[in-house]
């Protein structure tokens, strides 16, 4: 898959966390992710269509993705509820807005569908398109998470 | 500024209107009305008067451009300020909330001081 697809995924959810729940976020090492297992505990994804249709995910591990949503509403959050999905439906609309805006300045225009959220263990993600799926883990000082990008071929 | 006014936050986020509220009380509003898509604003609109919209793009039924449309096609809101807070910030996004008579614009993400930054100059 082209870099220049994934690298304005990877900017985007940086800058996100950072200005929305004051996380310092490290990115790991992109790999190739051959299931459709998320790893972690609630996904929010994202269809989008334009120069490519493809689809992006964004899985939290628990512990993560309350600390990021606590930092957010400046309150402590204990369980995964609809108040911690409707926030990762949102962050991921977020990473995908500021992700767009970038591969714009390089030609590349893309329009976005409304997120959905999946919960739960070992929960599939399904991405719209077969192509190969890029994921990149993120740690943070609370948890970890994981984006996968996925264009059609 | 004047906290005084009746705002009315949009968005089908419950998690950004929440954050837009949390960040509204610290300026010190504190006569806040929320509506989670453009057709549910525009009922709000119609019962009560509103001094502030501030409502984002991207919601089902009743899009943010097409909320500001029909408010500045009303007499009774067309000059009321209206700021968009969204994701969608690609220029055509920009081009179009302008010419709809948008007042201002944040771009998600955003800090609080961007918010009460450009609140400064919708309100003055």
């Amino acid at each position: 898959m082209n870099v220049t697809l994934i690298n304005p995924f990877i900017n985007a959810t940086i800058n996100v966390l950072e200005t929305m729940a004051f996380v310092t976020v490290i990115a790991g090492k992109p790999y190739l992710k051959k299931d459709n297992v998320a790893v972690g505990d609630v996904t929010g994804i994202l269809g989008l269509t334009g120069v490519a249709n493809g689809t992006i995910s964004v899985t939290f591990e628990e512990k993560c993705i309350l600390n990021v949503v606590s930092n957010m509403f400046g309150e402590t959050m204990t369980e995964l509820n609809h108040e911690i999905a409707d926030a990762v439906g949102e962050l991921t609309n977020m990473i995908s807005g500021q992700a767009r805006r970038e591969l714009e300045e390089a030609g590349k225009v893309f329009k976005a569908a409304i997120p959905s959220v999946v919960t739960g263990r070992n929960h599939s993600i399904s991405h719209h398109t077969d192509g190969p799926k890029i994921a990149i883990p993120f740690s943070t000082g609370n948890g970890d998470f994981t984006i996968e990008v996925c264009f059609e071929r | 500024m004047d906290t005084s006014i009746k705002v009315l936050i949009v968005d089908d986020f419950a998690t950004m209107r929440r954050i837009l509220k949390n960040i509204l009380k610290q300026i010190g509003f504190k006569n806040l009305v929320e509506a989670d898509d453009g057709t549910s604003a525009w009922e709000i609109l119609q019962g009560q008067t509103i001094d502030l919209i501030i409502s984002d793009w991207n919601m089902p039924k009743m899009t943010g451009l097409e909320l500001l449309k029909k408010v500045r096609a009303s007499d009774q809101y067309k000059r009321t300020p209206f700021l968009m807070v969204t994701a969608e910030a690609q220029k055509q996004n920009v081009i179009e909330a302008v010419q709809a008579g948008v007042s201002n614009y944040v771009v998600k993400p955003f800090t609080a001081e961007a918010i009460s930054d450009k609140l400064e100059k919708i309100l003055k």
